[in-house]
Order: structure tokens, then C-alpha cells, then sequence
């Protein structure tokens, strides 16, 4: 066990260190020189010098590398070359609406999909199934953007149950929070939760159907019990599975639904610093939402070994 | 976006035809299939003879008639807040969407199946070539678009670029896959004592059968491309306006949202019918090329 684990941190710290390297090399190769823009058009040649001198241009790109990394490290990515406002205090701001929204629609994806999936596996071949497999079909079909602007046509505008924007800090009101943030994690959910629904169903219907089930049931066992201890324990891998695989459909999503919703989160800082060339947040931003991708499979990965102790035994690290 | 097809089980060389003839026997018999291969039939049709169909071209403004509801004589499915006709829009729109997912689909065959090949029949390769299809997972697609954009400034190209190297990781675990199991089957050790070379193997042995899982992975991709095309256009990291593009017509339409509604509901209905005659068409031949299904 404790083999595995370290197996698994190193081959994150080499994906990670790998990944930062790629974009590093990435930016460097974008078109421009940082210290020309700084300086302006027509300064002189000394003051460009100083410049790159400040920045640590004139090093080879080795060194460059490990202060760009050094930095990274302690939480500094310098300033934004749009705002003049340090990169990390940006991160600061919008990352925690972005994974308040994630969490919010994994959750309901969760809690939708797996209760769609049992569904279905239960009542096979009669009409819950249908209507389960209909849904996720079409769920997955439906373009979650587009879901998104004919849900503030309706609910929020016609019906005005949902506001069709903003955004309210948890910490400051719970309930606004909610109020605010239910419709663009329910769109989110949407398309997961179908996928998390097909997944269960595919697994309850295998674990269902297998010896140990039926020699449960023939010493007497109900069928609720049955259905909880045995078929959703052995569907919790796969799901857990699939909302590892997810993740970068999650945070994909996010930018788009930040975007519908005008939410202040990472999406939205994402897609402005592109259009306005801001690269050191474009730099920052891809390197902590790949950092936080490997840290959360990681993270599930290790869940698999609390969840199902054949994992432990077989040591997956091979 | 990496959602990765079932494998379906092997189909030996030797009676392609007749397997062949089962798999569409099996496709015929199949309604939600036959429903899927319908709706993708009549979308690429329309996509593809766009420029035939199309009664006016997908840019041209008419300031005297915007917002035109749909049904309005001639202006089938009305007007944008230009004055444009939306059916020409949309058929236009389908037609990009296409392409993006043509080429990404191509990039992916194009990169992915040979290194899914060499990976599965060299271990040496194998332990390189996962490492980095797992380094490839690790980085969103949409962040890759970022990238991409940053650098070339978006377009057709930069959208089918990064939803292509996107789904190259899961292509490659799909045809490494099917080559580990292959490696081991009856005809193609009969193949090695033969002699044949690794390269015959591959491409003569191999190839042919790992086939039904490559292209029931390409009924996988295609619909995420198109997706994603849509995605990224809405966000204007994709195709650039004025090019027609389903995403981008979505994201204008939101502009104006309260006015009129219909611009922004037909090119979302236009991607739901292309996804979902990909995802029936999709899983109906997974289930055909099955020889464990049916009959």
C-alpha cells in the first residue's frame, strides 16, 4: 500500500513538473517581447536592456525555468500585463466561485445519475428504464450551453424563479449563495449526471445479475438491502471512475456556464486573458487547473483502494 | 470529452465478407440505429449540399427585415438581429461543424492509431507512449484550445486542431488495447511462425481487425467534436465571425436573447439532432459489430 502511494505521488510530481515545463516552453514561444511591450515602442535600448535584466530575460532558458518554477512554488506568477494586479490575488478571487459551481454540479450529477442509474437497473425492461435511458440519451445529445440559454429564457425570465446572473459569496449570505448558483450548477450537472446514470446502470445490472446476489437473496436477504449493500457498493468504483474522467468536462463546462451566467470565476478570467494577450494569468491559470486535475485524480485514485480493498491487494501501480 | 467506446470482440480476417453482411443485417434490424443513421444522413446531406440548399448566402444582411419571425415568407426560419437568414445560417453552420469534426477525427485516426499499434505490440514503447497519452489527459482540451488561441488567434483550424490532439490519448488506449489482445491470438502467432515481420503483422494482421473498435471510437469522437466546435466558437475561440459557425450563432443570439428567442433555439436544435444521430448511429453499430449480441 504504502508502495503504491508513493509510486502514485512520484508519477503526479513528474506529470506536474512535465506539464509546467510545456507551459513554460509554450509562452516563450508565443510571438512578442514581454520587455519591448513594457517598455514601449520607442524607448532606448538600455532601458529595454534593464528591463529584461528585471525580468530575468537575460538568463538562458534553464534558469529561467527554475525561478518561473521556484515562484510557482511559493504561490507568485507575477503581475497580470492587462490589470497590473498580482496574478495569484486574480487566482484568489475567481477560484473559489469556479470550484464552489463545480462541486455544486458534481453533487447534484451525483446525486441525479446514481439515483437514475439504480433506477434503471432495478426496473429493467419496464417503463423507468426507458424514461432513465431516455433522459441520459438526450441529456448527453443537448448542447449544455444551449440548455443554459433556454433556461434563462424560461425560468428565469418568463417564470422568474432563477436569477439570470450574479453572483453572491457563500460567506457573506448561504441562501443567496444557493439562489444564485442552483441553475448554473443544475446545467452543469446535466450532461454528467447522464453519463454518471449510464455507468451505474451498465454496473448494477453486471453486479445485480451475478452469483453472490442470488445467494444473497436465496438466504433470505430483501431486496432494498440488496440493492444497497451489494449493487450501489460495487457501482461506487466505476462512478468514482467516471467523475475522474470527467473532471476536464467539468472544468470545460465551468467556462462555458461561467460565461451564460456572467459568473465572476476562473472561466471568465481564462477567456479575458486571452483576448487581451495577459500572459502571465494565462500561464498561472493552465498551470493550476492541470495541477488541480492530476491532485484530484490522484485523489481519487486513492480513493479506489478505501472503496474496494481488491485494488490494495492486486497493487494497480503495475 | 474522452469518453472511451466499449471494445468490440474480435472479427477474424478470414470471412470479412460475411461478417460484413451480418453487421449491416444487424444495423437493419436495429430501430434506434436505423433512426440515428436516418437523422445523420439527412444533417450531412443538408451540411454538405449547403451551398445548393441555402437561399441566400449565410452573410448577406437585410437591415429592412431583422428579427424576422420564423415562417415568414422567405425566411423559412426567420431572421437574425442583421437580418440574416437563419436557415441559411444554420445549414452553413452544420457544414463548419463538420469539417471541424472530420479533421479532428482525421488528426486522432492519423496519430493515435499508429502509436496505439506500436505501443501495443513493443512493450519498450509501451511504457513512453502511455506516460505521455496520460500527460495529454491530464490537460483539458478547452485549456489546450486557450493555448492554441493564444498562439494562432483562433479559426477552423486552431478548434479542429485542439479537439483533435484532445481525443488522441483515447484513441491511442482503444486501438493499444485491441493490439494486446490481438498480439496473442491464434493466426497471428501463425502469422510469426511464418515469418511474416512486425510490420506485416500490424498492418495485415492487426490493423484490419482492431478496424470496428477504431471506427466505433471516430462515432465517439465526432459528436464531442461537434460539441466542441460549438463550445468553442460560443466562447470565440473557434471559428471567427463573420464565418457562419453553430456556436457562434448561439452566442449572438444570446445577445438579443429577450427579443427573440428563435435565433438561439435552431442552431441548438441542429447540434442536439447531429449528436444524437451520432450517439444512436454509435452505440446500434457498437452493438452490430458485436458478435456476442443478437442473432
Amino acid at each position: 500500500m504504502l508502495r503504491y502511494l508513493f509510486h502514485r505521488l512520484w508519477q503526479s510530481a513528474v506529470t506536474l513538473v512535465l506539464a509546467s515545463i510545456v507551459v513554460f516552453v509554450g509562452v516563450r514561444a508565443l510571438p512578442g517581447d514581454p520587455a519591448l511591450a513594457m517598455a514601449g515602442e520607442n524607448a532606448d535600448p538600455a532601458t529595454i536592456k534593464a528591463i529584461r535584466a528585471q525580468l530575468g530575460l537575460d538568463q538562458s532558458l534553464p534558469v529561467q525555468y527554475l525561478r518561473f518554477a521556484g515562484h510557482a512554488l511559493t504561490g507568485d506568477f507575477g503581475k497580470s500585463t492587462a490589470t497590473g494586479m498580482p496574478v495569484n490575488q486574480m487566482i484568489g478571487a475567481t477560484l473559489p466561485v469556479t470550484i464552489q459551481l463545480a462541486l455544486y454540479a458534481m453533487a447534484i450529477a451525483v446525486l441525479a445519475g446514481m439515483t437514475a442509474g439504480v433506477v434503471a437497473a432495478v426496473f429493467r425492461g419496464r417503463w423507468p428504464e426507458w424514461a432513465a435511458n431516455g433522459f441520459s440519451l438526450l441529456a448527453l445529445s443537448v448542447p449544455t450551453f444551449w440548455v443554459g440559454i433556454l433556461a434563462i429564457l424560461y425560468l428565469s425570465v418568463q417564470l422568474g424563479w432563477f436569477p439570470a446572473s450574479g453572483y453572491v459569496a457563500l460567506s457573506e449570505n448561504p441562501l443567496r449563495w444557493m439562489y444564485y448558483l442552483t441553475l448554473p450548477a443544475l446545467i452543469l450537472g446535466i450532461s454528467h449526471a447522464a453519463v454518471i446514470q449510464r455507468q451505474t446502470r451498465a454496473s448494477m445490472v453486471g453486479t445485480l445479475t451475478a452469483d453472490f446476489v442470488r445467494t444473497a437473496r436465496a438466504k433470505g436477504l430483501g431486496s432494498g438491502a440488496v440493492i444497497l449493500r451489494y449493487g450501489l457498493r460495487n457501482s461506487l468504483i466505476v462512478v468514482t471512475t467516471v467523475i475522474g474522467l470527467q473532471l476536464g468536462g467539468l472544468i470545460a463546462g465551468g467556462v462555458v456556464t461561467e460565461r451564460i451566467f456572467s459568473l465572476p470565476g476562473m472561466g471568465k478570467l481564462t477567456l479575458d486573458s486571452v483576448f487581451t494577450r495577459d500572459y502571465p494569468v494565462i500561464q498561472a491559470v493552465v498551470l493550476v487547473v492541470t495541477a488541480a486535475y492530476i491532485v484530484i485524480n490522484l485523489l481519487i485514485d486513492l480513493l479506489y483502494t478505501a472503496i474496494d480493498p481488491r485494488i490494495r491487494v492486486s497493487g494497480r501501480a503495475q | 470529452m474522452t469518453a472511451i467506446a466499449e471494445t468490440p470482440a474480435e472479427t477474424p480476417v478470414a470471412n470479412l465478407g460475411r461478417v460484413r453482411g451480418r453487421v449491416v443485417r444487424k444495423l437493419l434490424h436495429n430501430p434506434m440505429g436505423l433512426v440515428g443513421g436516418a437523422l445523420l444522413l439527412i444533417v450531412i446531406l443538408a451540411g454538405v449540399l449547403a451551398p445548393w440548399l441555402a437561399p441566400y448566402s449565410p452573410t448577406e444582411v437585410h437591415f429592412s427585415t431583422p428579427f424576422q419571425q420564423p415562417g415568414t415568407v422567405g425566411f423559412a426560419l426567420g431572421t437574425d438581429d442583421l437580418g440574416r437568414d437563419v436557415l441559411s445560417r444554420v445549414l452553413y453552420g452544420a457544414r463548419a461543424s463538420f469539417e471541424v469534426g472530420v479533421l479532428s477525427v482525421l488528426l486522432a485516426v492519423v496519430v493515435g492509431v499508429p502509436l496505439g499499434l506500436l505501443s501495443g505490440y513493443w512493450h519498450w514503447l509501451d511504457t513512453l507512449v502511455s506516460r505521455l497519452a496520460d500527460l495529454m489527459l491530464a490537460f483539458p482540451f478547452l485549456i489546450l484550445a486557450v493555448g492554441l488561441a493564444a498562439i494562432n488567434g483562433g479559426g477552423l483550424g486552431n478548434a479542429a486542431i485542439a479537439l483533435g490532439i484532445a481525443n488522441i490519448p483515447t484513441m491511442i488506449r482503444v486501438v493499444r488495447a485491441e493490439t494486446l489482445r490481438l498480439k496473442d491470438t491464434d493466426f497471428v502467432l501463425a502469422a510469426h511462425t511464418m515469418d511474416a515481420g512486425a510490420w506485416r503483422i500490424l498492418g495485415q494482421h492487426i490493423l484490419p481487425n482492431a478496424l470496428s473498435a477504431i471506427i466505433v471510437q471516430a462515432t465517439v469522437i465526432m459528436p464531442a467534436a461537434v460539441l466542441g466546435e460549438a463550445v468553442l466558437s460560443f466562447l470565440g475561440l473557434g471559428i471567427q465571425p463573420p464565418k457562419p459557425s453553430l456556436g457562434i450563432m448561439l452566442s449572438d443570439a444570446q445577445q438579443y436573447l429577450f427579443r427573440t428567442p428563435w435565433p438561439a433555439v435552431f442552431p441548438g436544435i441542429v447540434i442536439a439532432l447531429i449528436c444524437l444521430g451520432f450517439n444512436l448511429f454509435g452505440d446500434a453499430l457498437r452493438d452490430a459489430l458485436d458478435p456476442k449480441t443478437g442473432k
